[in-house]
């Protein structure tokens, strides 16, 4: 499973990539192996904000449903309607072409908060033990 | 006992294979204080000739459709099912198989359930229909949820005209929902107020709810309605009681309805004393993951043969539990067969043959009671198979009255319009023959 | 190997494939009414395209698709928490008589004096079998029978000054008892299954506060264990003014042995499409009475069924009552199914319905004991749950065993259901299976645990002997074709 060490990663298997005052938000390797075929994936408009940890989408398999976490607070700038039609992007290049929105970031400090990708990849290995 | 096929002897064995020395044992994780200890109070078992004989009795204490003139609709109707219907859904294939979780051993019914799907959406002129809900009543109450769920509006117009029983049911659906709901009086000629419907419609309307035919019989041309719902941000959803009307009448699709909702029972299935009923529930693609329900889907197996499954389960309750469109688990996929079944036999041609027949009849009762003396109808507007009639004395008597002759003479609307309580709700199908209409004609003539 | 062969199973096209322009099905009589034209603007524009057939050419098809379909009929139907019991045809053909099938709801109460009787005395029956005092026929589901019993306690709560926010509901409940307390505007919190897969009354007064209208509990719970400290449960929740909401669907495990209404339930609904052999039909039409005790009686839906000096009659007038969950009085066809069996078991056969019910589940278990994981110990009741645990080890998963089953001529049972066990496997015999149904059935399974060392690919590729293959959900989720595209 693949982790690149340019990524921030959430709790909820969330990858942030910033540049500037612009965070853009994929779900991880990890989170779209655990679900499986991703059939589905609802995305917010562009304009709406979040709040950290509010659920801003939906990636839904056959059998199960998960919410998409803001990793950050923020406002949405970009939504990746490619993904809405093909939701198998997401499984197949969940980094590049697989990501699902960008934020513009109101509290930098959040970003503290995010794991490394050797974090991260310690933490998947404690959670499915 | 017939349906237990235990031995003693295998009992023994199977005593032994599990480690206890009897029965009781196998209940000693349920505290004692709350083990049942006395014989329930039951009536004692009956074999299978005494239990016939006890309930054809109980049958008989009721009049019913074979010895009796029923000129009763208000969403429960008396149509002819063919033999083969009730011959094909009492299949043990059919009728014992559970819902169809396993593709691959349900083909059976998933396959049906996809016709099902696609005579209910070309009925109802709309994109997609689900497996099924409860009925009528329960499907209109989760269509205006529907509706909320994808305009984020939270107010519903009802038509008063609406079935009143359907009525009650969206109160008692969304009472707790934050969903508020006004009535739209009905005009002289028994359709919607539209000047009513103009003052009542905003921003924070969600959806226009529209009886088609209504509880009065009357069909009315809601294409004008679904306009005004749609330039104030709204869904038009119409409920149909008795979908066979649109075998001659305009579908809710072409009307403009955005979700179209109908009593099934129509179609093959039994009156049974107003139930089970089949919701049949239809609406636009675009709402199609807000939708309540089952559905049934085309796809391929491992060798690229076409095969049906069930799909999109991530709206329900069995996945999504809290957040789940509605809590509905259940379809009810055998009425459903039924209707499958008829409407394949009626076909094209039968649909719409039967239409016209009841149809005409409805007309023809309704010119000759229009003619006896004292006797008036209630509405201008055009009508399908039922009508509300205006007797010269009072519905209740006049219904009390008929049970001499063995008719059964309407539906009197006093308990649920006290405006119309002179009213007498009257249906004729296919089932009353033309000496049931002319004993009809002639006892309120009686009356008179 | 056993059954499901693909001998005599025919393709069979959709209806709309074989209809030919002309055809008919149907028999009506010739129209002896003048043709009348409604106004032009009213009329439909475009025909629905049915299909056109003959009636052999209906019967065919029908009689094939049924051919594809696994029943309680064909064979040994496992599922757990379904009660797949055989449904006896007596049922059936009394359902069918003229006096119950062509009986119109709005008849005045003097014309259906059986059906009221039926109804009054299906009532009685069903408040005496589980210990509770009055039961609301109306429910057409069981999932509607919840909505029901939530309502119920709302208006209680109401009525006593607080809807009050929250249900409590263990993470062993089926989704519909979540998705109903959505429905009726409470909060959910999920409680913790103990360790020994039984709900703690620990667990439930650490939750219970002030704020939670009740809790909706399982008994015996969806793991087949029964709820040891149910009565304690309930004092905690009564303590603090909440009500106890019983979700019936195991009733088959406490006929005539345990009453949840003697535990301290105070609302229960009924699946009698589980316990009392009313056909599933493929997925409905069911039925959900819901049973509760004095305090609720008065909210309970209308219309009522009383019993007067001069017979049965329809009571309309209840002013406290929740209002109407369905139209007309529920599915009545379904519960005179429920009402002839109940006649035909009595007292002493209800009794023994339970005891092989449970005595089967517990054969199941003793014999599949070693082969598949146990995630708890013992205390069996009607049902029992175990795990792909031991299968995982040579990457065999659970949906894996499900597809091979069929190939033996067996359905599968309830699979990754309930959620508190990984992989769960949930087999509910049921009272009317036979030992040697069970012996075959456990033959199966621990053959299947030995495939699953030797050859697991034969597992992942399962099934193979049924008409259709493995089918693609993936796809079928994806390119959504709902019905049947004319154009093509």
């Amino acid at each position: 499973m693949n982790f690149p060490e340019d990524l921030k990663y959430s709790k909820e298997h969330e990858w942030v990539r910033v540049s500037g005052n612009i965070a853009t938000i994929g779900i991880s390797d990890y989170a779209q192996d655990q679900l499986g075929e991703i059939v589905f994936v609802e995305l917010p408009d562009e304009g709406e904000e979040f709040e950290k940890d509010d659920a801003f989408g939906v990636v839904e398999s056959v059998k199960s449903v998960n919410d998409i976490y803001a990793p950050l607070t923020g406002r949405i700038v970009e939504v990746n309607d490619p993904v809405v039609d093909s939701p198998e992007i997401v499984n197949e290049d969940p980094y590049a072409e697989g990501w699902l929105v960008k934020i513009e970031i109101s509290d930098p400090k959040e970003l503290g908060e995010l794991m490394s990708a050797k974090d991260y990849e310690a933490y998947i290995k404690e959670e499915s033990e | 006992m017939r349906y237990l096929p235990h031995t003693e002897q295998e009992i023994r064995e199977m005593l032994k294979t599990v480690g206890v020395a009897n029965i009781d044992a196998l209940f000693s994780t349920v505290p004692d204080p709350l083990l049942f200890k006395r014989p329930l109070e039951l009536p004692a078992a009956l074999s299978e000739i005494h239990l016939r004989n006890h309930l054809r009795d109980l049958s008989r204490k009721n009049a019913h459709g074979e010895d009796w003139s029923q000129f009763l609709g208000g969403g429960c109707y008396s149509h002819y099912i063919p033999s083969s219907v009730s011959y094909l859904i009492s299949r043990g294939e059919f009728l014992t198989a559970y819902t169809p979780y396993q593709p691959e051993v349900s083909q059976g019914t998933l396959q049906a359930i996809f016709e099902y799907q696609t005579m209910m959406a070309e009925i109802l002129g709309l994109e997609v229909a689900n497996a099924s809900q409860y009925d009528g009543s329960t499907g209109t109450a989760e269509a205006i949820r529907l509706a909320v769920a994808v305009t984020k509006r939270h107010k519903a117009l009802v038509a008063r005209s609406l079935h009143p029983e359907y009525r009650q049911v969206i109160l008692t659906y969304l009472k707790n929902e934050g969903v508020a709901v006004e009535e739209l009086p009905f005009t002289p000629a028994g359709t919607i107020d539209r000047a009513a419907l103009k003052k009542s419609l905003d921003e924070q309307t969600a959806c226009v709810v529209a009886g088609y035919p209504n509880f009065f019989g009357v069909v009315e041309d809601l294409s004008d309605v679904a306009e005004a719902a749609h330039a104030a941000g709204a869904l038009l959803i119409t409920s149909t009681p008795e979908p066979l009307a649109l075998g001659l009448f305009k579908s809710p699709g072409e009307m403009g309805a955005d979700i179209a909702v109908a009593e099934g029972q129509s179609f093959g299935n039994a009156m049974s004393f107003g139930g089970p009923g089949l919701g049949v529930f239809a609406c636009r693609k675009d709402y199609v993951r807000s939708m309540p329900g089952r559905l049934v889907g085309e796809t391929v197996d491992a060798e690229g043969q076409r095969g049906f499954v069930l799909t999109l389960a991530t709206r329900e309750q069995h996945i999504r539990r809290e957040k789940a469109t509605s809590n509905i688990c259940t379809n009810v996929a055998l009425c459903a067969l039924a209707a499958t079944i008829t409407l394949a036999l009626w076909g094209k041609g039968g649909f719409k043959e039967l239409s016209r027949m009841n149809y005409d009849r409805a007309e023809d009762l309704k010119e000759k009671l229009a003619a006896v003396p004292g006797v008036r109808i209630a509405f201008s507007g055009t009508t399908f198979n039922e009508f509300v009639l205006i007797p010269r004395q009072k519905p209740t008597d006049v219904v009390a009255k008929l049970i001499g002759d063995k008719i059964l003479a309407g539906i009197p609307l006093w308990r649920w319009y006290p405006e119309l309580a002179e009213g007498l709700l009257v249906c004729v199908t296919e089932m009353n023959t033309d000496e049931q209409i002319d004993r009809f004609v002639a006892a309120l003539r009686r009356l008179s | 190997m056993s059954t499901g062969g693909r001998g005599f199973q025919f393709q069979e096209p959709l209806l709309f494939e074989v209809s030919r322009e002309g055809r008919e099905g149907f028999s009506l009589p010739a129209s002896t009414k003048p043709r009348r034209e409604p106004p032009a603007a009213l009329r439909r524009l475009n025909d629905p395209r049915l299909p056109e057939l003959s009636e052999p050419d209906v019967i065919r098809h029908f009689t094939r698709l049924s051919q594809w379909n696994f029943s309680i009929d064909t064979n040994f139907y496992p599922l757990g928490s379904c009660t797949m019991k055989h449904n006896p045809r007596v049922n059936e053909e009394v359902a069918r008589y003229t006096g119950f099938a062509h009986v119109h709801p709005y008849q005045p109460d003097e014309t259906v004096q059986g059906c009221l009787a039926l109804m009054h005395a299906l009532e009685q029956y069903l408040a005496e079998i589980s210990g509770m005092d009055a039961v609301t026929l109306q429910p057409a589901a069981g999932a509607h029978g919840e909505l029901t019993g939530l309502l119920l306690i709302r208006a209680h709560q109401t009525a006593k000054g607080n809807p009050r926010k929250k249900i409590l509901i263990p993470d062993s409940a089926h989704g519909t008892n979540p998705a109903t307390s959505s429905m009726v505007g409470y909060d959910v919190v999920q409680i913790k299954t103990g360790r020994e897969g039984r709900t703690l009354a620990s667990a439930i007064a650490a939750e219970m506060d002030e704020d939670v209208a009740g809790l909706m509990i399982t008994n015996p719970n969806t793991l087949g264990l029964y709820e040891t400290e149910i009565r304690d449960i309930c004092d905690i929740v009564h303590s603090k003014g909440g009500l106890v909401y019983g979700d019936g669907a195991n009733m088959n495990a406490l006929l005539s042995k345990a009453r949840p209404g003697d535990a301290g339930i105070d609302v229960l609904h009924f699946n009698l499409h589980k316990t009392f052999t009313t056909p599933h039909g493929g997925g409905g039409p069911g039925a959900g009475p819901v049973a509760v005790k004095k305090i609720l009686e008065p909210y309970l839906p209308v219309p009522r069924v009383v019993q007067k000096e001069n017979g049965f009659a329809v009571e309309y007038n209840r002013p406290q009552s929740v209002g109407r969950v369905k139209a007309f009085f529920g599915n009545f066809g379904m519960l005179v199914r429920a009402y002839t069996y109940i006649r035909e078991m009595g007292p002493d056969g209800l009794k023994r319905v339970t005891e092989l019910a449970v005595l089967n589940a517990n054969y199941i278990r003793s014999r599949l004991k070693g082969s598949y994981h146990l995630p708890f110990e013992a205390g069996q009741m009607h049902e029992v749950v175990f795990s792909d645990k031991i299968q995982k080890e040579s990457g065999v998963t659970t949906l894996d065993v499900a597809k091979r089953l069929m190939d033996y001529g067996f359905a599968p049972p309830t699979v990754y259901f309930p959620l508190v066990v990984f992989g769960a496997i949930m087999i509910e015999p049921t009272e009317t299976e036979s030992k040697e149904t069970l012996d075959r059935f456990c033959d199966a399974m621990v053959s299947i645990a030995e495939e699953a060392k030797k050859d697991p690919d034969l597992l992942h590729k399962a099934p193979h002997q049924t008409k259709i293959r493995r089918l693609d959900e993936v796809k079928a989720a994806r390119e959504l074709k709902l019905r049947y595209d004319f154009k093509s």
